[in-house]
């Protein structure tokens, strides 16, 4: 035994050995030629680099640049366009300027032509763009001469300068290609403030500054993006240094609030979560069950407990944080039981057996369905069917998957998530417009209300902000009447960054962010101390 | 035990003299099996009611049009009759053309390219440890069965069983990259190196490979540990021992081999096993592996690439099967391959 026991010791230890010698070399970090590389983690992969494919298109792509950009409290400013695009006296003409002078990444420089192939390209029907529905309006972009470009609308569009965020691609990489299968979709070219260096695709994106922004060069000289989709793996590999920035979810976030290299950072949003209520169910038609549900709710309790304090309660679609918010429909936060349960009764919903109330032989009770996977809406959903318990009304939450949601949107009740701070009309047009019907996610639940639809489309006929913030009080406080949807909370986004990243300006989120729409929205400017 | 003192090579020889034989009628077997496979993936795609361009577009579900989506799904072809998608995905498969990936965006052969090496490569490295560790660490406990060794040994196997991949991984991290701060706690090569440099990812490989052979180990040194043991009792190992051989020489030499056979199938069944701990690993070390992509896959009703994958995987496991039999003929005198 012995003779084995040592050949056995030996051999191990000379497979150790290679083994260590082959990665003798453990990594250095910063091999880049001296300069800063800031390095950010996020879950999701976007599936092409283009903007025409949806990539980036809320005016923070960091590889592309707009007519216009986004500031940081989310006004509109000039971005490849001198100033911004100026509207005819009927509101159907928008004409853009460009900016003198602003060349690709590939050192072509940018013409009026571009940006008119870049928008028909989201155009051509060929062309698999989800954007395209977004500019339904358009009738044509045409290029007068090289530096102007003038969009022809086919109807008023208010917020139409807010859809020129729109990332331009260099027409000539790209004309005559099959945009859906160009290799430009995994290694683009465009004007902004990075260039690609290159992708790996499920692993990171690497990109490198480009000496020639209009903007300015980048203060940093490499972004690594990292894709980390697993939450944990997110937050383990962030404590082990490796990540300058990673988007985590509030509770594994708070865990650095106690570590002074690390600061953490709650961005206010327009993300919002909310039970939509059918109007095909039997009890959720009857409004008084679905006040007294809105009353019901305790709002904080969900804001503290389940987001860990990172949200704010919500009662309308339009976040707090809009100019279009209507203060009047801000209700208790808390929940108030009493006032909900004299509704009930006054409906003549009277408590029946196992305390569950009853009307005309209905008992109230209905499914609140949630998708499965999604451990924010089941904590949502449960917390709802607990206050709902509380003042007779049975709620049973289901966890499915979005297949087996969508047939049953027309009668189930749904926990929602969805918004955008840009502007009102984005969403709630056709969430809650009658025109969309049980038209798939538009309105699933067939909420129709003549006077929302006049306030919709006012809010979109009519450029004066007065009266547009009139109409969009109108659509909130109306909303506030019916409650189609039951609103809880607004998610704050939760970020993780070592202490030593400076230059970190969060602005309001929308319900999408990723590579190209989060906190690091300015990374170009961050700076390390 | 006349046989085993003939002169190996010829013997070997003689065994493997069906081989070619064997390798044909497999390959005639796997051409069925694969069209079979893949008929299959498109009639359950078929059934799934998920909408693959509701998936492609993701959030923006919520604002893209009917028509918009209706537009992209004619665009891909994926409301066509379902023999008419096989049809022409068989057509262009002939043609070298794995076809086009709808939830990755762009063609299966570069999705595959870019991937299946590092899973492939996962899988190697972890097999082979695995193999060696569990035929040396078995052996040796069964030599002194009872012994402490053997005891520690089969305790942390059946432990180490009990513990799910996925928990034993994040473990892992948190021990050898967070605590100790040894090694990387994940990803292909250090995140912000500049290229792809091989003794990078080998250095980002020890926990996953580790990870993955520990989880998959408990298996086969518990195998080996008892047919190693029940063949220290066979007559010829006796006899050896009564000759006076050297302990290594009939542990090795006698009683491993005797148990090397059954071992050689058990390797054979268990890739599948291993293949699906290879996923899990790949999500937990965030590897760009084959894991995340195929399970993206399945959830976008994306069956160009799906087929791709599920007929890559048959194959393998296919080729892996054949091979173990061929090891098995060269393993064992009594097997003979014409039959």
């Amino acid at each position: 035994m012995r003779p084995i026991l040592r050949r056995l010791v030996a051999s191990t230890a000379a497979t150790g050995a290679l083994v260590l010698a082959g990665c003798s070399a453990p990594s250095t970090p910063d091999g880049s030629s001296g300069g800063t590389t800031l390095v950010v983690a996020t879950s999701d992969e976007p599936d092409a680099l283009n903007p025409v494919l949806n990539y980036g298109v809320d005016g923070a792509s960091l590889i592309f640049d707009g007519l216009v950009a986004r500031a940081a409290d989310n006004r509109l400013v000039a971005g490849l366009a001198t100033d911004l695009p100026l509207l005819s006296a009927d509101g159907r003409t928008v004409t853009a300027k460009l900016r003198d002078g602003v060349q690709f990444h590939d050192g072509t420089v940018l013409s009026a032509q571009d940006v008119v192939f870049t928008y028909q390209a989201v155009l051509d029907p060929k062309v698999d763009s989800t954007l395209r529905s977004d500019l339904d309006m358009v009738e044509s972009v045409t290029a007068p001469d090289p530096a102007t470009v003038v969009f022809r609308l086919r109807y008023p569009y208010a917020p139409f300068l807010q859809r020129l965020t729109l990332g331009i691609v260099p027409a000539k990489l790209l004309s005559g290609q099959d945009i859906n299968t160009a290799g430009f979709n995994r290694k683009p070219v465009g004007t902004g403030p990075y260039r690609v260096d290159s992708w790996t695709p499920g692993d990171r994106l690497v990109l490198t500054a480009n000496e020639r922004y209009f903007g300015g060069r980048p203060a940093n000289d490499r972004l690594v993006v990292a894709f980390v989709a697993d939450d944990n793996v997110r937050a383990q590999r962030m404590r082990a240094g490796e990540f300058d920035a990673a988007e985590l979810p509030p509770k594994l976030a708070s865990v650095f609030d106690t570590d002074t290299a690390y600061q953490v950072q709650r961005v206010p949003t327009a993300d919002y979560r909310g039970v939509m209520l059918p109007s095909g169910n039997p009890v959720l038609a009857d409004p008084a069950v679905r006040r007294a549900l809105n009353l019901a709710v305790d709002r904080s309790a969900m804001v503290s407990g389940i987001l860990g304090g990172a949200g704010e309660p919500a009662f309308g679609p339009i976040p707090p944080t809009s100019e279009f918010a209507e203060p009047s429909i801000i209700g208790k936060p808390t929940a108030d039981t009493a006032a909900a349960g004299a509704l009930l009764d006054a409906a003549g919903w009277t408590p029946g057996p196992g305390g569950v109330r009853v009307k005309d032989g209905r008992t109230a009770r209905f499914t609140l369905m949630y998708p499965a996977s999604d451990t924010l809406r089941k904590d949502l959903a449960l917390a709802v069917t607990a206050d709902a318990k509380k003042i007779g009304i049975e709620v049973t939450p289901a966890g499915l998957t979005w297949d087996a949601i969508d047939p049953r949107m027309k009668s189930d009740a749904l926990l929602m998530g969805y918004g955008t701070p840009y502007d009102p009309d984005f969403v709630s047009y056709k969430l809650f417009g009658s025109r969309f019907a049980g038209q798939g996610y538009f309105n699933p639940g067939s909420y129709r209300s003549e006077v929302v639809d006049r306030a919709l489309q006012d809010g979109r006929d009519q450029y004066d902000p007065a009266r547009r913030k009139a109409a969009y009080a109108r659509f909130q406080q109306q909303l506030a009447t019916d409650v189609p949807w039951l609103f809880l909370t607004y998610l704050r986004h939760t970020y993780v960054l070592k202490a030593s990243v400076q230059g970190v300006t969060p602005r309001v989120e929308a319900h999408e962010h990723g590579v190209a729409n989060s906190i690091w929205w300015n990374i170009d400017t961050w700076t390390r101390s | 035990m006349e046989h085993r003192h003939l002169d190996p090579l010829v013997t070997r020889s003689r065994r493997l003299a069906g081989a070619g034989a064997v390798v044909r009628r497999r390959l005639l077997v796997a051409v069925p099996v694969l069209l079979a496979t893949s008929i299959g993936m498109f009639a359950l795609g078929a059934a799934s009611p998920i909408d693959p361009a509701k998936q492609y577009a993701g959030a923006a579900a919520f604002t893209t049009s009917e028509e918009n989506l209706a537009q992209i799904r004619a665009n891909w072809g994926v409301d066509d009759p379902l023999p008419v998608q096989y049809l022409r995905w068989i057509g262009n498969l002939v043609q070298g053309d794995l076809g086009w990936s709808t939830s990755r965006h762009e063609p299966v052969a570069s999705v595959l390219a870019a991937r299946a090496g590092w899973t492939l490569l996962l899988i190697g490295v972890a097999l082979a440890l695995v193999l060696a560790g569990s035929l040396l660490l078995g052996s040796l406990a069964a030599y002194r069965r009872g012994g402490l060794f053997d005891r520690a040994l089969r305790t942390a196997a059946y432990a180490v069983q009990s513990m799910p991949v996925f928990w034993l991984g994040l473990a892992a991290i948190a021990v050898f990259a967070l605590a100790l701060g040894w090694l990387p706690a994940g990803g292909l090569t250090d995140v912000a190196a500049t290229g792809t440099s091989w003794s990078d990812v080998a250095w980002h490989l020890i926990l996953p490979v580790g990870v993955l052979a520990v989880s998959q180990a408990p298996w086969f040194v518990l195998f080996v540990r008892d047919a190693v043991a029940e063949s220290l009792r066979d007559d010829h190992v006796l006899a050896a021992r009564a000759r006076g051989l050297p302990g290594r020489i009939v542990l090795f030499g006698h009683a491993l081999r005797t148990a090397l056979l059954p071992f050689l199938t058990l390797v054979g069944t268990h890739l599948p096993e291993l293949v699906g701990g290879a996923v899990l690993v790949e999500t937990v070390f965030s590897l760009p592996g084959l894991g995340a992509v195929t399970v993206a896959a399945a959830l976008g009703s994306d069956f160009p690439l799906l087929a791709a994958i599920t007929l890559v995987t048959t194959a393998v496991v296919l080729a892996a099967n054949l091979a173990t039999d061929l090891a098995y003929a060269a393993a064992d005198p009594r097997v003979r391959l014409d039959d």
